[in-house]
């Protein structure tokens, strides 16, 4: 029980998807304009992210690692370069359905993630988390462990960066900087900052 | 009829290095910018992968947008950009293994890398196949410009050097340079990629973003008390 908390802790800040491996930065910065939207953008993510790697994880580890086809009878067979197409096919059907369900039964949240939803796909970071997932063979409980925390961290950070925003909209910015340019800077002085927590043994 | 075309290929493959370039204006991929400009070599080979990577997935999805059900279109770009990714992946580990397990993870990540899927669905779908091969083109041309620069000033600043090359003699090898250890760390592509964005904005005023609020000069009175 203990190394599970102990990884979550550090998915959600010592190895923070968004601001220790820069991953997911196109749509932390294009959609961290309002707190609300950001909140409602670090959800789907969330949501998506819980899904996908628990899946990744038990397709990698029935069908394309080194032998794991050795329950149906055939060995010797190695389909590991086949992950990364099996991954983000999972990623983009279960996106897509999760789009369908959400929109069929659920049309009030629908409407608020609604527009998200396709942005997911190409979110490096649901990627990455898988990715990071099979480089470091998690088991299946670690998987989900890791999924919600690393999905916990990006909407923790993407929540955090809004917050930033909103405030630094009432700032006095040269033009040339208004707008994207402030917002790379403050988020390189939030990535220092969490730098400090790269030293954190648990 | 041909100086029509022509001014539609050079606009389509000269507009994404300055005046819509993916990166500073469009804020697509900017993932890898981060991660990979430590060094000259391995954003080099970088860029050099995007480039293939946009350019071939832009004319595939055109050639065969008339075919894609609308549902299911993410999928068909996605199944067709791993596949190219996966190439890419084979060839960097068969020719270039040292800078592949440099760049480790984010070769897999041009995947999701916006610009390719931004390019698939924005340009691909409706445009035809040569038209979008070269906005491939164009718009890799305008990521590898921006990840060039930043690799430039990261590698020559924060090591001395340049593709390996001792450029500014380091102190500890007797030289005069002492290195700036914080442009090997990440946060500092987000600085040097916030600078380029304020050059070009001065540069081409059109681009800036209007302010939310502007400062009164309530010195003069006009925003008095009441």
């Amino acid at each position: 029980m203990e190394a599970y908390i102990s990884l979550f802790i550090k998915a959600v800040f010592v190895e923070n998807l968004a601001l220790a491996f820069f991953l997911g930065m196109c749509t932390f910065l294009a959609v961290s304009k309002k707190i609300s939207t950001a909140i409602g953008l670090g959800i789907a993510v969330m949501l998506v992210q819980t899904i996908t790697v628990p899946v990744n994880n038990v397709i990698y580890h029935t069908l394309l690692k080194e032998d794991a086809l050795s329950w149906m009878g055939i060995t010797g067979v190695d389909l590991s370069f086949l992950s990364l197409l099996s991954c983000i096919g999972m990623i983009a059907a279960l996106v897509q359905i999760l789009e369908m369900i959400l929109d069929k039964y659920f049309p009030a949240l629908f409407h608020a993630l609604g527009v998200f939803l396709p942005l997911i796909t190409v979110n490096c970071a649901i990627l990455g988390g898988s990715l990071f997932m099979i480089e470091r063979d998690y088991d299946f409980t670690e998987s989900v462990v890791y999924g919600v925390g690393s999905g916990f961290g990006w909407a923790l950070a993407i929540t955090v960066m809004a917050g930033v925003r909103e405030k630094l909209k009432y700032s006095d910015i040269p033009a040339g900087l208004q707008g994207l340019g402030i917002t790379f800077i403050s988020a390189g002085l939030m990535s220092l900052g969490f730098m400090a927590f790269s030293g954190i043994q648990l | 009829m041909s100086a029509v075309i022509d001014k539609e290929t050079k606009k389509v493959l000269i507009d994404p290095l300055v005046n819509n370039n993916p990166i500073t204006l469009q804020v697509l991929g900017i993932c890898s910018a981060l991660a990979v400009t430590s060094q000259m070599s391995t954003s080099l080979i970088m860029a050099l992968a995007l480039t293939s990577v946009v350019a071939c997935s832009s004319a595939a999805i055109s050639s065969i947008r008339n075919h894609i059900p609308g549902s299911i279109r993410i999928i068909v770009q996605m199944t067709i950009i791993a596949s190219l990714v996966i190439v890419v992946d084979q060839i960097l580990k068969a020719f270039a293994y040292e800078i592949s397990k440099q760049l480790s993870v984010f070769v897999g990540l041009i995947i999701t890398n916006c610009i390719v899927m931004g390019r698939a669905e924005a340009y691909a779908m409706k445009n035809p196949p040569l038209a979008s091969f070269l906005d491939g083109i164009g718009n890799g041309a305008g990521y590898s410009l921006i990840l060039i620069v930043v690799a430039f000033f990261r590698e020559l600043f924060g090591s001395g050097k340049l593709l390996g090359i001792d450029i500014l003699p380091l102190q500890q090898d007797g030289g005069w340079y002492v290195p700036n250890g914080l442009m090997l760390l990440p946060p500092s592509a987000f600085f040097i990629i916030g600078m380029i964005i304020w050059v070009f904005r001065q540069w081409k005023p059109e681009q800036q973003e209007e302010p939310n609020f502007k400062i009164l000069d309530i010195a003069h009175g006009e925003g008095g008390q009441h």
